[in-house]
């Protein structure tokens, strides 16, 4: 067993309304970040996991965002390379 | 009739539906601890309105999987009636019981008010002693009550009437002005396939006695009452 460090990136889905997304690109514009075309907020989630090997880990990771961190109806996840701590 | 209303951490409107069921209705209501797995032989199961568990993560996600919810699916599994409030209706969402999310207000401001909502079904168990197309004045009190769900899902639920509540304004008309939260197609409460789960973000048990104002949340109780005893 050893132990990794994951991170996970949760986004709502592309299509689905994000108010505070639109807040924050519209405070970039006035702020004179002209380019900004689109903002979405989401959650950021370091784990660490004790686990056989990276792969496991990034596997055990998956089911976690599955069944608690993300909403399967209206969110989208990446998880980060594992990497030992 | 037997109500169990079931307590989170984090659950403040339990005494609200205990008070709708005994003081107003007139029957027997108990707490249900989340932490139980006795659902007490109650008929009806009532997941109230609040912020369990902080609505950390998502509201509702945590919730979801107390002690409790194995029971209350099972209950809901047989047929048994559950009647999902405000943060109740999150919950029920997350735990796969009702379609759908409920996500951050549009306006991304908490809303406390009165809104109108129009009867769209009155052949459920939860609404046959209201007239169809009724208008209702009912309070909310939430920030994230906007009803999501994909496009094939939202056509399943109109097409076979489980959208039971919808927001309007005071004449009953469906206006953007007179939607809340930006609700897709102005959805205020639905009801699953086999109609045994109402989830709504409006709070009835809230208006249930003339004395203090509208009283047009009982009729749902009521309507419990002569369903599910009959």
């Amino acid at each position: 067993m050893s132990r990794f460090r994951i991170a996970v990136h949760i986004v709502p889905r592309q299509g689905i309304l994000d108010p505070q997304g639109k807040a924050v690109s519209d405070a970039l514009h006035t702020l004179g970040f002209g380019g900004v075309k689109e903002a979405r907020v989401g959650r950021y989630i370091v784990l660490d996991v004790d686990a056989a090997d990276g792969r496991a880990a990034g596997d055990r990771v998956k089911e976690m965002c599955q069944k608690l961190l993300a909403n399967p109806v209206t969110e989208d996840f990446e998880i980060e390379e594992a990497a030992g701590v | 009739m037997k109500f169990g209303i079931v307590t989170f951490p984090g659950s403040n409107c339990d005494y609200d539906a205990h008070h709708a069921i005994t003081d107003a209705l007139g029957e027997t209501a108990v707490y249900l601890w989340h932490k139980s797995h006795e659902l007490e032989g109650v008929d009806v199961v009532i997941l109230p309105g609040g912020f369990s568990y902080g609505d950390y993560l998502r509201a509702g996600a945590i919730a979801r999987f107390s002690p409790i919810m194995k029971e209350v699916a099972e209950h809901a599994r047989r047929g048994g009636p559950v009647l999902a409030i405000c943060n109740g209706f999150q919950i029920a969402c997350e735990a796969g019981l009702l379609p759908g999310a409920l996500l951050r207000n549009d306006s991304l401001q908490f809303r406390g008010e009165f809104v109108h909502m129009r009867v769209e079904n009155v052949d459920t168990m939860f609404t046959g002693r209201y007239e169809n197309a009724q208008v209702l004045r009912v309070p909310i009190a939430h920030g994230e009550g906007r009803f999501t769900a994909d496009a094939e899902t939202l056509d399943r639920l109109e097409g076979d009437g489980h959208v039971v509540f919808r927001y309007v304004d005071a004449a009953g008309i469906e206006s953007p002005g007179s939607n809340p939260n930006g609700s897709m197609r102005n959805i205020a409460g639905i009801v699953n396939a086999e109609g045994n789960v109402l989830g709504l973000m409006p709070h009835p048990e809230r208006v249930v006695d003339p004395l203090l104002g509208p009283a047009d949340g009982l009729p749902i109780f009521r309507s419990l009452l002569s369903r599910v005893s009959a």
